[in-house]
């Protein structure tokens, strides 16, 4: 018996307003897992790479991996694959929370999303039927809002997904929210969302997930779970401090983007870090699906102009987008406007990183305060949560702007190297002059630039590898890229990686399915999953010339710091990379790599 | 004697609990076949963990017709599936809706303790759910409660 599968997908188009089942094809589901990878095969089949992503012809796939609903750790994740709205890559971005439970539970390992409503819809799915219903309701409502209210017109344990104002108005760096306090962040997936008129899902299951091999499973779960609580993140450190935790621990490595990346490091990081956030805004940890960690941030700001505002997080990456990155070390502030984005659904990380892009603009007089209304000027504190607020809201020329991300900001005011973006999409809190091996993650990921799609930082942060140095970073990227896309469509958490390694991910996936699976073959799959992206982006236009990272990270040394004078130079990794990968000169996959990971006649 | 004693503070919502002990019972993941339950309240970011407390007069033991429902030496209420014929009585009775119905609508299901090892303990890493002896069952809240008095009182309050 195949285990850990639903077994069926949904199929919902919004233009004919049908509905259909399918059963799920079992050798894409061996060979490319679930989520992320299945999502990713089935969207290759269905769509042109090269239309346009906000296109009636686009799909948006919520999918899950076949270790979601279980016992498996940090097992909550969702993925949702689509041609994305800011770069037109192949996109998948994820989210935790308890989404991916419950569609499972009602029957379905995803939901393909096709064609455009005329008017705004949500769909309720429980008990094998599905509505498309009427959400004029819902439209223009903040996604905290947005979820209430889909509970309450649905089923008070209903799981929900939704976008917030900025995706109904196309933001290109808009997210999708799950359950009003998790999102699925990146490459403006929400976009996708927002231009098919769907505002929201809500699901509730009522089925069993069985798995292939019960008592193999239950050992997997413990050993793994075992594994996990003694680590020093996973184990206590990720519920006391949340991701934030790293804010303290890059900064000292000389690693943090600061003030649009003119340096990398920030002086007055103590002031926003995770032991700061814990001690003046923490109340409590949350967590997704079985998960044991529990970096979730449910806090408050309880003095100053923001005072009795309450939310989730933010995430380390989102301290640095609007803290570090435009110079700011008012918490509050960066709280705050990490509220705003929550609600109104926008990425943040490319919002704090175009902000950053615009006070760089601004500096140098290429944006006249006429078009802003104010001075936008780094470490202003009050400017910048007033520029999140025009990004969120756009109803100004210049929110409007500034919601299409640092990419098209830079590039409206004629100087693309402000944006500190690869593939168009901003990067992360990870400066890559600093640690090498990170940039060649941005440079080669393959939905822009992105951190977790090959977490180097582990080893060359945390561990023992010398992050300044180029040697073996092709190998580490690659690896990890390959392990990373196999977990992502596994259906469990990245940050299970603090703890486990591909032998016991593998394992967990082979007792829930029943496909004869080892560390080896589990990593392969992940392989094909990266190859497969590649050549989607490949017929949708991009080439090497793509694998870039922005001039600044090449010309501009780091200023201050313990990594003071360094450069970044991709060029040093790629071909090394390329070679490892099978890859031509050009970036391409050679049929031999093509033939051995069965993909062949894809390209 | 032990008892299953829960910590709402400690609760992260993560429903682990749920799915283990669906599956400690019928072998398949269907937190709707969990014994326990956790409710969310969002706007405080509350979650609440409720479970069968095996209470001292079970008013589900007195309601059975067939006597199906039995304390055990250990002090749980069992539920002998041989003897019960179905009537839901127990599930009207209890008055905190901890013995219900399995989705199938085919059995009455509550919480046995596992036998003395329950799973959703073995999974709740984060302490939120304790099986302790009796007499240390409130024990962690009032050392906690004590250590708040102790900060007043250093601090000289
Ligand atoms: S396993 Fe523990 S932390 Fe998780 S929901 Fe259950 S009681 Fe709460
Ligand atoms: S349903 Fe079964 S256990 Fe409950 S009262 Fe009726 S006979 Fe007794």
């Amino acid at each position: 018996m195949v285990g850990g599968y639903a077994g069926k997908i949904l199929r919902v188009n919004l233009t004919e307003q049908t509905i259909s089942t399918e059963d799920i094809n079992l050798k894409w589901a061996e060979d490319f897992i679930g989520g992320r990878g299945y999502g990713e095969r089935l969207l290759f089949d269905e769509i042109d790479p090269r239309i346009d992503p906000l296109s009636e012809e686009n799909k948006l796939i919520i999918a899950t991996g076949p270790l979601g609903s279980t016992t498996a750790p940090s097992s909550g994740r969702v993925m949702v694959i689509t041609k994305g709205a800011l770069n037109g890559t192949m996109a998948c971005s994820n989210s935790g929370g308890h989404f991916a439970g419950e569609l499972k539970r009602a029957g379905y390992d995803m939901i393909v999303i096709e064609g455009k409503a005329e008017k705004p819809v949500y769909l309720w799915i429980y008990k094998g039927q599905v509505q498309i219903r009427d959400a004029s309701k819902l439209w223009g409502k903040n996604t905290k809002e947005t979820d209430k209210l889909l509970k309450r017109f649905t089923h008070p344990e209903a799981s929900t997904l939704q976008i917030g104002p900025a995706a109904e108005k196309l933001s290109l760096i808009s997210n999708i929210t799950f359950d009003g306090r998790r999102m699925a962040g990146r490459t403006g997936i929400g976009a996708v969302m927002g231009s098919k008129n769907l505002k929201g899902v809500a699901v509730k299951g009522h089925l069993s997930i069985r798995v292939a091999d019960k008592e193999r499973f239950a050992k997997a779960v413990y050993q793994a779970r075992d594994i996990l609580s003694k680590d020093a993140f996973s184990g206590k450190g990720g519920a006391k401090y949340g991701t934030a935790v790293l804010v303290n621990v890059i900064n000292k490595a000389g690693g943090l983007p600061t003030r649009n990346a003119h340096d990398a490091y920030f002086d007055n990081a103590a002031s926003i870090s995770g032991e700061r956030l814990t001690k003046d805004h923490l109340i409590k940890a949350e967590a997704c699906d079985s998960c044991s960690i529990a970096c979730g941030r449910v806090t408050q700001i309880t003095s100053g102009k923001y005072a009795n505002n309450k939310g989730v997080g933010p995430e380390y990456e989102t301290i640095w987008a609007f803290g570090a990155a435009c110079g700011v070390d008012d918490l509050d502030a960066i709280v705050m406007a990490n509220y705003l984005c929550n609600e109104y659904g926008l990425d943040t990380i490319s919002a704090g990183a175009t902000v950053a892009c615009a006070m760089d603009l601004f500096e140098a007089g290429y944006i006249p305060k006429s078009d802003i209304g104010f001075d936008l000027r780094f470490g202003d504190a009050d400017a910048m949560v007033e520029a999140v607020k025009l990004m969120c809201e756009q109803n100004t020329d210049f929110g409007r702007l500034l919601a299409k991300g640092s990419y098209r900001l830079a590039e409206h005011y004629g100087h693309l190297e402000f944006s500190m973006s690869v593939k168009k999409q901003e990067f992360p809190a990870y400066d890559p002059r600093a640690i090498k091996g990170i940039g060649l993650e941005y440079a080669t990921s393959n939905r822009g630039a992105c951190h977790v799609r090959g977490y180097t930082i582990g080893a060359e942060v945390l561990g023992g590898l010398d992050k300044s140095s180029y040697e073996g970073k092709a190998k580490l990227t690659k690896k990890l890229q390959d392990l990373t896309a196999a977990l992502d469509s596994s259906g469990i958490c990245l940050f299970t990686t603090f703890g486990l390694k591909a032998k016991e991910i593998a394992e967990l996936f082979a007792a829930a399915t029943g496909f004869d699976c080892d560390k080896d073959e589990f990593v392969k799959k992940g392989e094909r999953i990266w190859n497969l992206e590649r050549i989607f982006n490949i017929k949708a236009g991009f080439s090497a010339d793509d694998d870039r990272l922005p001039e600044r990270m090449e010309k501009e040394p780091i200023k201050s710091g313990p990594s003071k004078g360094e450069v970044a130079n991709v060029s040093e990794m790629l071909s090394e990379y390329y070679s490892l990968r099978g890859w031509d000169k050009n970036g391409i996959p050679t049929d031999k790599k093509l033939k051995e990971l069965g993909l062949e006649g894809l390209l | 004697m032990k008892v299953l004693m829960v910590d709402i503070d400690k609760c992260t919502g993560c429903r682990a609990c749920e799915y283990a002990c669906s599956f400690a019972h019928d072998g398949e993941f269907n937190p709707l076949n969990s014994r326990i339950h956790i409710s969310e309240f969002l706007d405080d970011f509350v979650f609440v963990p409720t479970y069968c407390t095996q209470c001292d007069e079970a008013y589900c033991m007195d309601v059975c017709p067939t006597k199906a429902l039995t304390r055990s030496q250990s002090g749980v209420v069992e539920l002998d599936y041989d003897k019960c014929i179905g009537c839901k009585q127990c599930v009207i009775a209890c008055p905190w809706g901890n013995i219900k119905l399995s989705s199938d609508a085919k059995r009455v299901i509550k919480c046995d303790l596992c036998g003395g090892e329950p799973e959703c303990v073995r999974v709740c890493h984060a302490g939120a759910l304790e099986f302790v002896d009796v007499e240390d069952a409130v024990l962690g809240k009032q050392i906690r409660a004590a250590a708040n008095i102790k900060r007043s009182a250093v601090a000289g309050v």
